[in-house]
């Protein structure tokens, strides 16, 4: 500080406080950390989900010497948290992602390609390779993957006479005769996020609908369904504004008689006696057809980092992680499907209940294979197009044209 | 020697002037550092390609008007903005109106008027995204209590589609804003009226003017000061309305209670494009600041008026 006369003392106190009181606001710098700790970001907030990331990690770790530090926040905010530390040079060992998420982190070039840090692929299901990979390289693994598939209630549809619906006649048949009182036939999302969106692609999809090419009107037949249930009373009106948690409060609560949902309702399902369901593939639009729900799930990625050392460490506790048996364990723990090609197997064997999930696994596409980093944009915009469908703005050709123009061509 | 005491005398100016600058600077650099970098950062990042690779690699290049091009091409914007206006009035008319008529209520002492003025506050203590998702509840087209209750009293047979309808669902929303804002205007109101002198009261109604002549007269009047307190802050925090809106409809239904706010969310935090996202966010401030001088000019034709 340089001293100009005329300058008391008190004044540069005055001054000194306040550099001082400005300095402390700024700065900071992130602890070292430890060697022989694997750092994780994930969003396993729920406490019995972290504790399980907790125990499946340290099963790795431990033999390894290695200790396990989970971060976890709620799962729409992993990304922005992510990113703060990214900018702060403190992103944890290892990043797991929402797939749907993985090519916006891997366009970044900040992560490091799952090969190089020794996870191999011989063993893992098509879909969920792609679920992991960005323009044709592996940056994530998935330990287990969800789809949706149709679940109903077995009394309901008992009652009714009725088998659980294979074809969109069929779905459309039987919602209108299990419509009755306060029970509507069928319940699905078709809320203004990715719910909605999770749960519009089973449709779109098997209706031959491209993600890449809106407008081109195969996927119009899909919106066309789902403005049929509404109109003729077999859905609620209010399924826009309903998320999947939504739909299974009103299945379990026996004012649905079928739903579209995934697996990780299971847990609630099963806790509950009031009503008794039971799982079915998902109804194609024509008989015999394969259905191609979405693939969805976490991948577990591991960011480039200064110290090979800590990378290796990250490669060597997901290669751990993701050994047949862990990979079952895990599926078991958390209702999903394994995606090593055997302990799917098992698990279709162990838990026949829950197989068509399996299956479908197997024809399930990725969101982001075709379109990659503009998956949000054009989620955004298929999310505008059922919207709008449903609450009567647009027919199905204009609200796909629309969408196109709203999801822009590629940048 | 005359020129020595100017010299001394100047030099005990620049002085004094020195030690006010030092009084100041705290505050100074405190709207600096949170308020004026910002939002600097915020226009220069409108202009700047500013993507998740930024935060890996830390560049952002320039890439002149493409984010505000695209905005603006977007159809969302134009919808955006007249609903967030649409939302910001008829909440503020909403809140205020009520509120004022409770606070005015209220200024009369009765028995249980203490009791009912604290359970009145409610609505403000719960937290703004439970109070969403109760009214989620209430709202429920099929099964809400609301429908029920209109059915009950015959206003409505088949149930009105509060949050299903894209022509219901900003003003369902804007219900629920001003359900959520009446407490503040009532309990800064009230404080208001508590101010005002009785002997104001006594001399119109000697002067023989009605109750709805003294309230134009005299309470309107001098509740002019905390009327515009309430207006402003209100304005702010309801301009840039976004938990609420995420909570109970998330934008929908066809987007219809997007606000400025829900789009500034989804561009930056679910596209993660942090240009685009950041000019929303300067639309944003252009429209608080207009805002702002209007309530300055306002302010300034107040002072010295003896008003």
């Amino acid at each position: 500080m340089q001293r100009r006369t005329g300058r008391t003392p008190s004044s540069a106190a005055v001054l000194a406080v306040a550099t001082a009181t400005l300095a402390a606001g700024l700065g900071g710098c992130a602890a070292e950390p430890d060697p022989d700790t694997v750092t994780v970001l994930n969003s396993a907030t729920d406490t019995a989900e972290h504790e399980a990331n907790q125990e499946f990690f340290e099963r790795c770790a431990e033999p390894l010497g290695l200790r396990i530090e989970q971060i976890s926040v709620p799962a729409d905010q992993v990304a922005s948290k992510a990113l703060r530390m990214a900018s702060s040079d403190s992103l944890t060992d290892i990043l797991e992602l929402d797939g749907s998420e993985l090519p916006q982190f891997a366009e970044t070039g900040g992560l490091r390609p799952i090969d190089e840090v020794g996870v191999g692929d011989e063993r893992f299901s098509d879909s969920s390779i792609s679920l992991g990979s960005y323009d044709g390289v592996r940056y994530g693994v998935a330990r287990s993957v969800n789809s949706l598939a149709l679940i109903y209630n077995t009394e309901l549809l008992a009652d009714a006479g009725l088998e659980p619906p294979t074809t969109w006649d069929e779905l459309r048949e039987s919602a209108a005769e299990l419509t009755q009182g306060d029970t509507y036939g069928m319940a699905f999302s078709a809320s203004p996020n990715a719910d909605g969106v999770y749960q519009f692609l089973p449709f779109f999809w098997s209706a031959g609908g491209d993600e890449a090419r809106l407008d081109e009107g195969a996927g119009a037949s899909a919106l066309q369904l789902w403005k049929d249930l509404v109109d003729a009373g077999s859905s609620s009106r209010s399924v826009v504004n309903w998320n999947q948690q939504d739909v299974n409060d009103q299945f379990v609560s026996g004012r649905a008689a079928m739903m579209i949902n995934g697996p990780w309702q299971v847990p609630v399902l099963s806790a509950q006696d009031e009503v008794d369901w039971a799982v079915a593939s998902i109804p194609v639009p024509e008989a015999g057809q394969d259905p191609v729900p979405p693939i969805g799930g976490t991948v577990m990625t591991v960011p480039k980092n200064d110290d090979p050392e800590r990378e290796r460490n990250a490669g060597r506790v997901l290669e751990c992680l993701n050994s047949e048996e862990n990979q079952l364990a895990w599926g078991e723990r958390v209702n999903n499907v394994p995606t090593d090609r055997h302990a799917a197997a098992t698990y279709r064997e162990q838990n026949p209940e829950l197989a068509p999930f399996a299956d479908l696994v197997e024809t399930a596409r990725s969101r982001t294979e075709r379109v990659g980093t503009r998956w949000p944009v054009i989620g955004d915009a298929l999310s505008g197009a059922f919207q709008s469908v449903l609450t009567g703005r647009a027919s199905p050709e204009d609200a796909l044209r629309q969408a196109q123009r709203q999801a822009g061509d590629d940048e | 020697m005359s020129a020595d005491t100017s010299q001394r005398a100047r030099r005990g100016a620049g002085r004094r002037r020195l030690y006010q600058w030092l009084f100041v600077l705290p505050a100074l650099l405190y709207l600096v550092a949170f308020f004026g970098y910002p939002l600097v950062r915020n226009v220069l990042m409108s202009f700047q390609e500013f993507t998740p690779t930024t935060y890996f690699t830390g560049e952002s290049p320039f890439n002149g008007l493409e984010n505000w091009r695209a905005v603006f091409d977007n159809p969302l914007l134009g919808d955006a903005f007249w609903q967030t206006i649409l939302f910001t009035v008829g909440s503020l008319v909403g809140q205020f109106t009520i509120g004022l008529a409770l606070a005015v209520f209220f200024s009369r002492r009765f028995h249980l008027s203490g009791v009912i003025r604290a359970v009145l506050l409610l609505p403000w203590l719960v937290p703004m995204v439970v109070s969403a998702v109760v009214w989620r509840r209430i709202m429920d087209e099929d099964h809400g209590v609301l429908n029920s209750f209109l059915e009950l009293v015959g206003l409505s047979a088949d149930g009105v589609p509060w949050l299903s309808s894209p022509s219901v669902a900003l003003l369902s929303a804007i219900l629920v804003n001003i359900w959520i804002g009446i407490p503040f205007n009532m309990v800064i109101l009230y404080g208001g009226l508590q101010e005002i002198p009785k002997e104001l009261y006594e001399a119109a109604a000697l002067d023989g003017a009605g109750p709805w002549r003294t309230f134009r007269s005299v309470t309107l009047p001098m509740l002019r000061p905390v009327v515009t307190v309430v207006l402003v802050l209100g304005f702010m925090s309801t301009i840039k309305i976004l938990d609420l809106i995420l909570a109970l409809t998330g934008g929908g239904p066809a987007d219809s209670t997007q606000t400025l706010g829900t789009l500034t969310y989804q561009l930056s935090f679910m596209q993660l494009d942090f240009g685009q996202g950041a000019v929303v966010g300067n639309v944003l401030i252009l429209i608080s600041a207009v805002f702002a001088l209007l309530y300055l000019r306002v302010n300034r034709s107040d002072v010295g008026r003896g008003r």
